[in-house]
């Protein structure tokens, strides 16, 4: 146990008053140092220190949502990690994706994972999708000192909203800065160092209303698009079959696409753009 | 000036305890069974949203019978210590064991130090592979924590009751028939003249850690597949899937909403998939 008993045996009182229902306010009193902003960093720029994740979309489709990312982590020049999966459900109906220093988004990813779960079985209520993007902003605005100093990551949360009144506009998308958040996004957004093509892709060739289906093709070929023009951005590896990580948010609940399924549709993309190379 | 009267810590003990059970027994009574598919909860308890019965972790699940505001106090205590350590090391690494010992240091500190012990018993519960490798932890208002063989009885009466359970359970049942186990069991206790009660599906609390999922195991059954289980007809044990759906776990969730764990979601291929086969 992380923070010290006392010798009769007794748990600090932080573990057994009312207090909070929130998993970090909670951390930050038996263990800040778990709390990646409450870490004192020494001066200077750490930018080049740690492998960068990069480039994830997200989609708001009929009755959910689609959120993908390519696979490569680098470091400066340098492929860092092919296979990295940036891509994650936050619970049972949002989902997160991490760009930016790695290791941080990671354990920020957990993070907030174990906190929507925590307020779940503290509360016997799951936390409204504004709620959990709320709570996502201001982990993020703890981070800042170390974002500051070349270590930023920064969140795309996408979610199915259960308190939607239309269930085709149930799929929300929200994005984020270094400072917070959370801003909510229209139809689609992306994140990254490849995002600024990747966006594009998608302004051309995103519609309302488009199908789940449809819009996990969308995701792919934006992520192709993305792997096309900017180097940190990996595209689908056919030798390795290394494919996008592909998740959906719907009233079923999220759901990660199977590696045959992604394979298809990457295959499929990869075909066309035989054909035609700008999509 | 008042005299100061001697009293044996033998006697002191003997109050507290006394002050614990009586406490105890005045209250309704929960069951915690293993079954083919997982490890049953069933209470007695007359509200829907003020739970005895509650989900720790992945496979722990947690019961409780006694004053409320004590044991929920317990029960935060070991949602935070849970997640602490899942977070901490792996989520494989929190286990019911380790909850049940920290249980018994609290409740055992509370007992000789304040001058009033918490009126409470609590099951840890932690599924397992096989219904031979479920563990039961029952943990009384003194810190003494016991390993169960499968199923037993807490709160008023629980010597009766653990007696019915014990000549009608058997770990190989299914849902529906280790659901009426557990209502008959409680059923036998407390009615007029020491006649047998039937006790209604909306004075009990039922949920499962179902031992097919993967991640997050614990679900509530509720309403219409609650019903169902009790009348006994075959039809009603597969409804009883995904209806984690009319517990209160969002103000705004409809039914048949299954859920899934966010850890555990990339290993699950699709959520409620792992219906116990009833």
């Amino acid at each position: 146990m992380a923070a010290g008993f006392d010798p009769s045996g007794r748990l600090p009182d932080v573990f057994t008053n009312a207090g909070t229902s929130s998993f970090t306010a909670f951390l930050s009193k038996v263990a800040p140092e778990m709390l990646p902003g409450r870490r004192a960093l020494p001066p200077g720029m750490a930018a080049d220190l740690a492998p960068h994740a990069t480039t994830i979309v997200a989609i708001a489709a009929a009755g959910g949502v689609v959120m993908a990312g390519d696979r490569r982590a680098t470091m400066g020049n340098l492929i860092a990690q092919r296979d990295i999966e940036k891509v994650h459900p936050a619970d049972a109906y949002s989902l997160v994706g991490i760009a930016g220093t790695a290791g941080i988004g990671i354990e920020l990813m957990r993070l907030f994972q174990v906190e929507l779960e925590h307020y779940e079985k503290i509360e016997g209520a799951m936390l409204s999708l504004d709620g959990k993007a709320n709570r996502l902003a201001s982990m993020i605005r703890g981070n800042i000192g170390a974002a500051m100093q070349g270590l930023a990551v920064i969140p795309l949360f996408a979610g199915f909203d259960l308190a939607a009144k239309d269930p085709a506009l149930a799929g929300r998308i929200f994005s984020f800065d270094v400072t917070g958040g959370p801003y909510g996004e229209t139809g689609y957004d992306a994140i990254g160092s490849g995002s600024l093509f990747a966006k594009s892709a998608l302004k051309k060739r995103f519609r309302p209303g488009l199908s789940v289906d449809d819009a996990v093709r969308l995701a792919v070929e934006a992520l192709y698009d993305a792997a096309d023009d900017d180097t940190a951005t990996g595209g689908p590896d056919l030798i390795r079959r290394i494919y996008p990580v592909v998740m959906t948010a719907t009233a079923e609940g999220t759901h990660r696409l199977t590696d045959a399924e992604t394979s298809a549709i990457a295959e499929s993309v990869v075909a066309g753009r035989m054909e035609n190379p700008g999509g | 000036m008042a005299m100061q009267f001697y009293a044996s810590p033998e006697q002191i003990m003997r109050d507290r305890s006394e002050l614990a059970r009586k406490g105890i027994a005045r209250g309704r009574s929960a069951v915690v069974v293993s079954f083919a598919d997982g490890v049953l909860f069933v209470a007695e308890n007359l509200s829907s949203t003020l739970h005895k019965v509650s989900e720790i972790y992945d496979r722990i699940g947690f019961a409780a019978v006694g004053r409320y505001n004590e044991f929920e106090n317990l029960r935060r205590a070991g949602v935070r210590m849970a997640d602490l350590n899942g977070l901490s090391y792996d989520r494989r690494d929190v286990t019911g064991l380790a909850l049940a010992n920290s249980y018994a240091q609290i409740l055992g500190a509370i007992f000789t130090e304040q001058s009033k012990p918490f009126e409470v018993e609590i099951c840890v519960a932690e599924v397992g592979a096989t219904p031979e490798e479920d563990s039961l932890y029952r943990l009384t208002y003194d810190g003494s924590v016991n390993d169960e063989p499968g199923r037993m009885a807490m709160g008023g009466q629980a010597e009766a009751i653990s007696g019915v359970l014990k000549s009608n359970h058997r770990p190989d049942m299914s849902l529906g028939d280790a659901v009426r186990v557990a209502v008959q069991a409680l059923g036998s206790v407390g009615g007029e003249g020491g006649a047998a009660r039937t006790i209604a599906a909306h004075q009990l609390e039922v949920a499962v850690l179902d031992r097919g999922r993967v991640g997050r195991t614990f679900r509530r059954i509720t309403g219409a597949a609650l019903t169902a289980l009790l009348d006994g007809g075959a039809a009603g044990e597969a409804p009883a899937e995904g209806d984690r759906a009319q517990t209160p776990t969002t103000p705004t969730e409809e039914a048949h909403k299954p859920t899934t764990s966010a850890g555990s979601a990339d290993l699950e291929d699709k959520p409620g998939q792992n219906p116990p086969e009833a």
